[in-house]
């Protein structure tokens, strides 16, 4: 089924047909139809597993050897499928130019930036060394990287994330491409780096032509970005539209469905709304739709036979699922057809927040790491300053997330707090007790009341333990020897985790990332804690798995009384689910405070950038927003700028006079309360619209 | 509940099953074998030597040796030896490998210093050259310190193994949630570090078994170790091999067991590592 070719000219890339099985019979890509004109932007979204990568390296003809790949690709009319590899290189690099989410695996480590991207000009194009290279530096202008002439000297490794992701881009457009494919080109940066990495595309495009496949999880990524949207799950294209369309009338109830599930930074919703179970194995796919066992919308009818990309409507609009045209007739969208969650049965109103017990205390913590150099003879050359001095406390029942980009120190806190033993500098007080005066015993009563969640599921879970003794583990280490009790309480609660007792006897990797989860929340409940900490817990899951966990965390929050420590760098998702949240950047709090207050008026110029730089999955808005786009990388927390340490890269400080930058740059800001709200602080001197007033320290 | 699931795992793989059976087997026949036959193994038949096998009533049903003893009663008697010595051996320096390689990894610090730097001078000691030195003083002591030197000088290279495994495994994040939760290193090196080595250690015990059992005889033959009058699979190998051709029942008997023995130590190995690996399907 191909897309009506009416009204536009030749098209670029044209794909049909597409099909990919691997060895051993794994349909990855069945049947994948897409045009691409010139200068056009076309996402593909899916989640993993979803087929969207493997297309792309098929296209690509990247593909490792016994992949079967059948259907046909065609660059301005030209075959790619099975044409001769020379010909095949030759297209790599001059027709289509692939940007990958690792850009070091697409450099060579041992030689030079420059010569890498002279080297690729010069494999298409018949220019001098001396040419080449001027090019090269010229490239690396062109996406921003400072000191062109200088960096393109330098070796991959010298290059942090973001400089190396642009220094890719840089290489893939060396030949002006026709055609730019790009992999979760973001997914391993920081978003305020991602959303400087997007504007580079977005420039790249414009400088040369070229159309993009944009290739992502991220539907916010998309929705900025994107002219038209092809949706991907369990290897086929289920729904393909303009941009617009596919946000805000998705007719294919998984797009629907998708779109309902993520947390919404611009508009709180009170509840998520999950997709329940998981994408089919490409291995055992059901006989009709595969999304029929998650379907809400699912008939009979839905098994017998896999349903078409169709045309629905008019315009390029498609979809398969037998049921689209009636939800295009009712207008329907995900939260009509998915059942939206119970919310959590409100527990008696909790009393004002000064009256409730504080569960954890951090004052002043501070942790600094020797900086080692030399490979036999250790020297200490300097300091990382890791967390530096940081001050934030945990009240009952409430939620307080740690943000900010890597390298800020988060990660470091939580250990602190984790460890129970005497911090470098400061204090840690959990349950009122002084993790620095405890004795054996105490700390080992008082790790039953702090548990952790950790992000990766699958290292998180002994993979050589059945479920069972995983969840049995803490019981038995704190005194429950008891073989019945122990094992009614894992029956307990698995059942508490929405799985099923039975499960107590597989072993982790025979459960889904979701599920896998699900049995790292239940290993930290099994204590009845009264603090959880949980570090980028939903981080490592799929949207539609993400929202599911989300809401078994606020509901076990409410039903336990538990109060959490959210570690994340997803705003949206913290958004959702904290009451307070601070704002870390390179070891220090920027800001500090309620949700809705931080989030609704953000003081700190950090704080500012950072919600701006969060992509949203809404078209319209992505496109009237202005982003505040930060200069430069993270400083190295070894070497943190003097003064106030976001002054490198604050836009704010660019605007202000020249003796209050003076003050910026000697002074340190600390946390200090803002008057215009009740449960606000931020570091800075010149808080964005309110007068600080001194607050005491908490 | 592990070991339940690890054992059911076992039993419903056929290879570890057959496994089980025939190393059952070779144990009854060790030690229940001897009282069925007529011969003791000190007998010596002056009226035979060098028979091949007979099946009469009170005959000699593997055959004879050059001094008259009965092969079957010698055979058994040696591999009761034999099995107790691999065993053994296996028992203590693949145990010895996990315990040593484990805590030096994942303890750290001086104590891993201090036990890699006792592994390394094993290692470059010439373990024969002491085993020659400190045998003859053993005269007369106990056997079993045998199996002491054998495993003294088998472990270290499987515990450089087990360390190195055991360096990456403390960083991962399971390892650290048992920390949190206040479990004391020696439950976490026996509970989460090598049960996800045990592919290693398993394959190590196995091979352990029948290096033993035929290092054993490479030293017997020197004259250390096993002492005549005393027999030991090893030596009627060792004994048997230069007659093997005109007169093949010595070499045939002890051979053949041998590599029964060391068949179904191996099915065993592998079916315990498939079922205490969770990703193997069986
Ligand atoms: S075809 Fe049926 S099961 Fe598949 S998405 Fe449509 S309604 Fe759901
Ligand atoms: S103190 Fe100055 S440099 Fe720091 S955030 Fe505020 S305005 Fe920017």
């Amino acid at each position: 089924m191909n897309e009506p070719t009416t009204g536009r000219g030749a098209p670029v890339l044209e794909v049909s047909d597409l099909n990919v099985t691997f060895r051993g019979g794994v349909k990855a890509v069945r049947g994948v139809s897409y045009r691409l004109d010139r200068g056009e932007i076309l996402g593909i979204v899916g989640e993993s597993g979803s087929g969207k990568s493997v297309t792309s390296l098929a296209v690509m003809g990247l593909l490792p050897e016994g992949a079967e790949v059948s259907g046909s690709v065609r660059l301005h009319g030209r075959e790619l499928i099975g044409a001769p590899e020379e010909e095949l290189t030759r297209l790599r690099g001059k027709g289509i130019g692939m940007i990958f989410q690792d850009p070091l695996s697409a450099f060579t480590p041992v030689y030079t930036i420059g010569d890498q991207i002279a080297e690729a000009v010069r494999v298409h194009q018949k220019v001098s060394g001396d040419a080449a290279a001027k090019r090269a530096v010229e490239l690396l202008d062109l996406v921003g990287i400072p000191h062109p002439h200088a960096r393109a000297k330098a070796f991959p490794h010298e290059f942090s994330g973001g400089m190396r992701q642009r220094a890719m881009i840089a290489m893939a457009i060396a030949n002006d491409p026709d055609v730019l494919i790009c992999d979760e080109p973001t997914t391993a940066l920081d978003v305020t780096i991602q959303a400087q990495v997007l504007e580079v595309l977005k420039t790249a495009q414009r400088e040369t032509g070229a159309a993009i496949v944009m290739i992502t999880h991220d539907l916010g990524v998309v929705a900025g970005l994107a002219d038209r949207v092809l949706v991907m799950y369990a290897g086929k294209p289920v729904e393909l539209g303009a941009v617009d369309e596919i946000y805000y009338r998705p007719r294919m109830p998984y797009t629907m469905g998708l779109l309902a599930s993520i947390p919404r930074m611009d508009r709180p919703t009170a509840r998520l709304i999950p997709i329940e179970g998981n994408p089919p194995s490409p291995a055992a796919l059901p006989p009709g739709c595969p999304f029929a066992p998650r379907c809400p919308l699912k008939v009979d009818a839905c098994d017998d036979a896999e349903p078409e990309l169709e045309r629905i409507g008019a315009g390029g609009r498609m979809a398969a699922c037998i049921r689209a045209h009636e939800i295009d007739l009712k207008d329907l969208d995900g939260a009509d057809v998915y059942p939206v969650p119970e919310p959590p049965a409100e527990a008696e109103e909790p009393g004002p927040r000064e009256e409730r017990e504080t569960v954890l205390q951090v004052g002043d913590l501070i942790r600094h790491y020797p900086l080692m150099k030399g490979a036999v003879f250790k020297r200490r050359v300097g300091t990382v300053y890791a967390v530096d001095g940081i001050s934030f406390d945990v009240r009952e029942g409430e939620t307080l997330a740690l943000v900010g980009e890597s390298g800020c120190g988060k990660t470091t806190t939580l250990q602190q707090i984790m460890q129970l033993s005497a911090p470098q500098g400061g204090t840690v007080v959990v349950l009122g007790k002084d993790s620095a005066k405890l004795a054996k015993a105490e700390r080992r009563g008082l790790r039953q009341d702090l548990q952790i969640v950790f992000q990766d599921p699958m290292a998180a879970l002994d993979p050589r333990m059945p479920v069972g003794d995983i969840l049995a583990e803490p019981l038995r280490a704190h005194g429950r020897k008891d073989a019945k009790a122990v094992k009614s309480r894992v029956a307990e609660l698995l059942t508490l985790v929405g799985l099923a007792p039975e499960h107590a006897e597989r072993y982790p990797q025979h459960f889904s990332g979701g599920q896998r989860q699900r049995i790292g929340i239940a290993r930290a409940l099994a204590l009845e804690p009264k603090l959880v900490v949980l570090d980028e817990p939903v981080s490592a899951l799929d949207v539609s798995i993400q929202a599911g966990v989300i809401n078994l965390l606020e509901d076990l929050k409410v039903r336990l009384g538990l109060s959490y420590l959210f570690v994340a760098h997803d705003l949206s998702v913290v958004r959702h689910i904290a009451d307070r949240v601070a704002v870390m950047y390179l070891g220090k709090i920027a800001e500090i405070g309620e949700v809705d207050e931080v989030y609704g008026a953000p003081a700190h110029p950090y704080t500012r950038a950072l919600l701006s730089a969060i992509p949203l999955p809404d078209p319209e808005k992505e496109r009237t927003r202005t982003r505040i786009l930060l200069e430069g990388d993270l400083p190295s927390p070894a070497d943190p700028p003097s003064g106030c340490r976001f002054r490198t890269r604050c836009p704010k400080r660019a605007l202000l006079g020249e003796p209050e930058a003076r003050r910026c740059a000697e002074e340190e800001p600390s946390v200090v309360r803002l008057a215009s709200g009740a449960d606000h602080g931020a570091a800075c001197h010149y808080p964005e619209g309110v007068e600080a007033v001194p607050a005491p320290r908490p | 509940m592990r070991s339940k699931i690890v054992l059911a795992r076992m039993l419903r793989n056929p290879q570890s099953r057959y496994g089980l059976l025939a190393l059952a087997l070779l144990l009854l026949l060790a030690y229940a074998g001897p009282f069925l036959g007529p011969h003791d193994w000190t007998d010596k038949d002056f009226l035979a030597f060098m028979e091949p096998p007979s099946f009469d009533e009170d005959g000699h049903w593997w055959g004879t040796t050059q001094i008259g003893q009965d092969v079957y009663a010698v055979t058994l008697r040696g591999m009761q030896k034999s099995i107790v010595i691999g065993f053994l051996v296996a028992l203590f320096s693949t145990g010895l490998a996990a315990l040593v390689g484990a805590t030096a990894g994942y303890v750290g610090g001086w104590v891993d210093k201090a036990l890699m730097w006792a592994t390394d001078l094993l290692l470059v000691l010439p373990s024969f050259l002491i085993i020659a030195i400190v045998s003859p003083r053993l005269k007369g002591g106990s056997w079993l310190w045998f199996v002491v030197l054998l495993a003294l000088f088998s472990w270290m290279i499987t515990s450089r193994m087990v360390r190195s495994m055991t360096l990456s495994l403390r960083e991962r994040e399971f390892v650290a949630a048992a920390r949190y939760m206040g479990i004391p290193a020696w439950k976490i090196i026996l509970r989460h570090i090598l049960p996800n080595i045990s592919s290693l250690l398993i394959i190590d015990a196995t091979l352990n078994v029948s290096a033993a059992i035929i290092g054993e005889a490479a030293l017997s033959f020197f004259g250390f170790g096993i002492q005549p009058p005393d027999v030991s699979l090893g030596t009627l190998i060792a004994d048997g091999s230069a007659k093997a051709i005109g007169y093949p029942w010595l070499f045939a008997f002890p051979a053949g067991l041998l590599v029964l023995l060391v068949l179904s130590v191996n099915l065993v190995g592998d079916g315990l590592r498939d079922a205490l690996d969770p990703g193997s399907n069986q």
